[in-house]
């Protein structure tokens, strides 16, 4: 039961939390809980090839990664997740390319330049203030910290823990020189943190 | 258990996920992705053994109550592949995607297809639906966007201004409407599985998919139920 329960809510892209687990799944077990999870996540690897990971040590909240090697984009997703996705690698490479942080001014001036624009309708992805500042962050794929000291509020952009396990820095760098015909080490400081 | 391996590899598991990712698959596309699996991940690849691969994956579901299973498209008689969850009793693989006001909607959706003659509803009579629902009322405008949500997902198809079962809607729940629409549903006389859509015999009511209906007549001269002999008054598909 706790398999399928991880299953359906990792296909929302949500991270589990421990105690959504207790309460919804686990209940009466719960002095069995570190075993009856430890179960299932065996079950997990063993059966659909897919790791729980933590997330937050603190909230004790996981998601399920894929563990097979080279893992397309597996996820449980509707057509319009493609198009979601396409957009999210573009912008998880502009922040690695700028050195893995960059502020909201220059993400979305970025962004503009790509005839993406907040405040708009876009005819793809709708509301892309939302998805970008919302969606993507809930399901960690994205990480938006206020910069203290400033005003009127700036934010800094990061990389989510999500965005950490489905990709890693050596993808995107190659995406980055595939777009622009270039070779990876061209860019040689990203080079050497991709490869570190 | 035959010869070659039981064991879940690392193909199994990544065609499992695409199916996964995938809610419904077609049969050749299922074939291209069991070659793809093997070659990813260096497994032994023999052609006509899908159906092996796929039962070994489903002897590790098993325990779990999910199962990858083989139905038919009612369009174009094609094979198509769905994980399901067999230890559901109601609609609750859509539970998690949707509200309660749009999943009564889907499920008063699904009895006038089931209830239909011919396995379809028409837009006018669900929107005519919406405005009766129990939770709350919905409004056409919201109506429609949740229906065509709904054949994005795949749960319905449109056809004309008219909407049936999608494919991997019978597949995943055709356990719950047989046994929740027992005196409706009808059963295909040939290939004894759910048929939404179907042609009937007029003289003694049994029914038959229409690609099923195709296939069986084609090599007769003369179209007469399987049953009752009577001769069959619809058009052949």
């Amino acid at each position: 039961e706790l398999v399928q329960f991880l299953l359906v809510k990792d296909q929302k892209k949500i991270p589990i939390k421990r105690k959504d687990m207790l309460k919804n799944v686990i209940r009466e077990y719960r002095d069995a809980y570190m075993e009856i999870v430890s179960q299932a996540g065996r079950i997990l690897q063993e059966t659909f090839g897919l790791r729980m990971v933590e997330i937050d040590p603190k909230l004790h909240s996981y998601i399920l990664i894929s563990s097979l090697p080279c893992a397309e984009a597996n996820h449980p997703c509707r057509a319009k997740e493609k198009e979601k996705m396409g957009l999210l690698i573009v912008i998880l490479s502009f922040i690695f390319m700028k050195g893995n942080a960059v502020k909201d001014s220059a993400l979305w001036e970025f962004l503009r330049w790509l005839r993406v624009h907040p405040g708009e309708q876009h005819e793809i992805f709708g509301d892309v203030q939302k998805l970008v500042t919302e969606e993507f962050v809930r399901q960690k794929y994205l990480k938006i910290t206020p910069i203290p000291l400033t005003d009127p509020p700036q934010f800094s952009y990061q990389w989510g823990p999500r965005a950490a396990q489905e990709t890693s820095k050596e993808d995107i760098l190659n995406f980055v020189a595939k777009v622009q015909g270039k070779n990876p080490k061209f860019w040689t400081s990203q080079h050497n943190e991709a490869t570190a | 258990d035959t010869a070659m391996a039981a064991q879940m590899t690392d193909a199994h598991r990544r065609f499992l996920q695409v199916l996964m990712s995938k809610g419904i698959t077609e049969g050749s596309e299922a074939r291209r992705l069991h070659h793809h699996c093997c070659e990813t991940d260096k497994v032994y690849y023999a052609h006509d053994k899908l159906d092996d691969f796929i039962s070994t994956i489903n002897r590790h579901l098993q325990p779990l109550f999910m199962q990858i299973r083989k139905g038919m498209s009612e369009e174009d008689g094609r094979a198509h592949y769905a994980v399901v969850n067999l230890a559901e009793t109601e609609v609750t693989k859509m539970a998690s995607d949707y509200t309660e006001i749009e999943l009564e909607l889907f499920r008063k959706t699904m009895d006038l297809i089931i209830l239909s003659e011919n396995g379809f509803a028409s837009s006018t009579d669900i929107l005519n639906l919406a405005d009766k629902l129990k939770t709350k009322k919905m409004k056409k405008k919201e109506a429609e966007q949740v229906l065509k949500v709904f054949v994005e997902d795949k749960w319905l198809s449109e056809k004309n201004g008219e909407y049936t079962l999608h494919t991997r809607c019978i597949i995943e729940m055709e356990q719950y409407i047989l046994s929740n629409y027992q005196d409706v549903a009808r059963k295909c006389n040939i290939c004894r599985s759910l048929a939404v859509q179907s042609q009937v015999c007029e003289s003694c009511g049994i029914g038959m998919h229409l690609p099923c209906v195709r296939k069986y007549f084609k090599a007769q001269t003369e179209p007469r139920c399987p049953k009752c002999n009577e001769f069959w008054s619809c058009d052949i598909p």
